[in-house]
């Protein structure tokens, strides 16, 4: 190859653009490999049977809770959370987060019953801190007390209905139907995320129990009225009423005054 | 029809009629309808009446028959749910198919024709004005409306002094004493304990942990015989517990809370919605009628929406069993605005 064609194939038009898609996929398939590298490691780690759920936090939290839970910046303390906090925020796939936003939102569980127990072990031995109650103390409330303190309580973020609603800055208070009995348990005592905390001293266990009846009398008993638009008030059932009652409303004004053909 | 709009028709108690500068272009050609020309399609239009008719009735029965097959079980929500949904549709479908039919009778096979009413002038004929004049002067004339003057001026002056009692009753309608008094003030006083909405069960400052919200009635609500609901929507309270660290106060304001425990109004400085949406990371509280946020580790200013004043707070201590207390009623009136309020 003379010197020449060299410095011609390297001046050609097209070589600028030769070398971008060059460079574009070289730096996209690194990435795609590192990442898949990733993941593969990830799904070994969660698959392996670990019983020391130390080991298991150090794998999969520690980056931002720090390796013995003290926080980092990323991830608050969990050094006192307690087991239920474990049981909560892992046991409804809340925690490990997906990515950082508004708040951690209710997913998929990454991790078997097992695991999290093991995790939640361990977190419980940091410090003492609310312990996970077992299910048939959350069984046998009165709704009717329930509904009441449900009112007073909850029903200003959740909706009258559980059915959730919007607070600041992309944040929400989730919806509570069909929620295991352990995790209403666990929000109130716990206070995930910027839910408030409702410790046994203010709602007492069994006052819990009686909104935890509530919550299911809810998921068991359809809505009298029929449909519920998803019960979220005013502005669904407003929007259905001006897109569908007014609309019809003005069809039937402009077939009345119509001329029949 | 396009010469009466020329004329020029002035009469008593009209205004005065220009003539058109345009010419009254009249009816268009009566337009012919289907069933007018087609003796079949008439024909159709009635049996599509009728069945709409018929319809309407086979519903409405039905409608009753469905409160049969679907009874309300007393303690079933969904035999109600039931219920309502069928025979609700059927009544409504009974009705809604009752009119449909009415308006097609009327539209496809009423006549169609167009009609012109005109109006008639106001002003009376000369015989009955000037009859109705006569009478006037004859009433006059006999009972002496003009010329017994003492007479007619009191008959004017017992008018006047009727409608005196009136304004005297129209006032009692309003509240006897000024609302200024109630609005200014709740139940709230110095060394009225916090309690649990709804129990009354009494708040240990040891109680209230770190991020709790409590929502709070004074203690002395549950006395309340007359106007309790009025006196709970102005006292009520949310409690909550902050970390020191998170808690900005002012200088005159350091006694006001305990340990990190501060006590707010529930009840938002815009039009009055309870703001209890509260944010315990954030230490934001949100009211869910116009969005106004609130930031309580700053005495709860206005960091959003149409609020024009932070939430007023209630001075808290602990009295000697470890129960939070009042110190004092709240030091500015609670919710809204309103015309006497100062500030």
């Amino acid at each position: 190859m003379s010197r020449s064609e060299n410095r011609r194939g390297r001046r050609h038009p097209l070589a600028s653009v030769a070398l971008l898609v060059v460079g574009l996929f070289v730096s996209g398939g690194a990435y795609a490999a590192f990442t898949g590298a990733a993941t593969a490691e990830e799904s070994t780690v969660t698959a392996v049977e670990v019983t020391d759920g130390k080991a298991l936090f150090a794998a999969n939290c520690a980056s931002c809770h720090g390796l013995n839970a003290e926080g980092t910046k990323a991830g608050p303390s969990l050094i006192g959370v307690g087991a239920l906090a474990v049981e909560f925020q892992v046991g409804t796939g809340r925690m490990p987060m997906s990515g950082s936003g508004p708040q951690a939102e209710k997913k998929p569980v990454q991790f078997t019953q097992p695991e999290i127990d093991a995790m939640a072990a361990w977190v419980a031995t940091l410090a003492p801190g609310p312990t996970v109650p077992t299910e048939a103390s959350l069984q046998g409330g009165d709704p009717a007390n329930g509904a009441e303190l449900f009112r007073i309580n909850c029903a200003m973020c959740h909706n009258v209905a559980g059915a959730g609603g919007a607070l600041t800055e992309g944040k929400y208070a989730p919806n509570l139907h069909n929620i295991d009995p352990v995790h209403i348990y666990a929000a109130m005592v716990t206070g995930p995320q910027n839910m408030p905390v409702f410790s046994d001293m203010n709602i007492t266990a069994d006052e819990k129990r009686d909104i935890i009846a509530y919550l299911k009398y809810l998921d068991e008993n359809p809505s009298v009225g029929g449909l519920d638009l998803g019960a979220l008030g005013p502005v669904s059932e407003g929007l259905f009423v001006w897109i569908f009652a007014l609309g019809g409303l003005v069809a039937i004004t402009i077939w009345l005054t119509a001329k029949s053909n | 029809m396009a010469d009466k709009s020329n004329e020029l028709e002035v009469s008593a108690g009209s205004a005065v009629a220009r003539p058109d500068r345009l010419q009254n272009p009249g009816f268009e050609p009566e337009h012919q309808r289907v069933t007018d020309e087609s003796p079949a399609r008439e024909k159709g239009a009635e049996r599509g009446v009728s069945f709409l008719f018929l319809l309407s009735a086979i519903l409405s029965v039905a409608a009753f028959v469905l409160n049969f097959i679907f009874p309300i079980v007393p303690g079933d929500l969904l035999s109600t749910r039931l219920n309502n949904l069928f025979v609700g549709i059927a009544i409504a479908a009974g009705l809604l198919t009752l009119g449909v039919g009415a308006v097609h009778w009327a539209k496809a096979l009423m006549h169609g024709h167009e009609l012109v009413e005109e109006r008639h002038g106001t002003r009376g004929d000369d015989a009955t004005r000037s009859r109705a004049a006569e009478i006037f002067t004859e009433a006059n004339k006999e009972s002496g409306w003009t010329r017994r003057r003492v007479l007619r001026n009191s008959l004017i002056g017992a008018l006047v002094a009727f409608p005196i009692p009136a304004i005297a009753l129209f006032r009692d309608l309003a509240p006897s004493k000024s609302p200024q008094e109630l609005l200014n003030h709740t139940l709230w006083k110095k060394g009225v304990r916090l309690t649990r909405d709804p129990n009354g069960v009494p708040i240990k400052a040891s109680e209230v942990t770190i991020g709790s919200a409590f929502h709070v009635i004074p203690e002395t609500l549950g006395d309340v015989e007359e106007g309790f609901l009025d006196e709970k929507a102005k006292a009520a309270v949310l409690l909550m517990r902050l970390p020191l660290a998170d808690l900005n106060e002012a200088e005159d304001r350091k006694g006001w809370s305990y340990d990190g425990i501060v006590a707010y109004s529930k009840i938002c400085t815009h039009v009055g919605c309870p703001v209890a949406l509260y944010e315990q990371q954030t230490h934001h509280l949100l009211c869910p009628c116009h969005q106004s946020q609130f930031d309580v580790s700053n005495h709860c200013a206005v960091i959003f929406g149409p609020a024009a004043r932070p939430l007023p707070q209630l001075p808290i201590a602990v009295d000697a069993e470890g129960y939070l207390v009042a110190q004092s009623d709240f030091l500015e009136p609670v919710g809204p605005s309103y015309w006497e309020r100062a500030r």
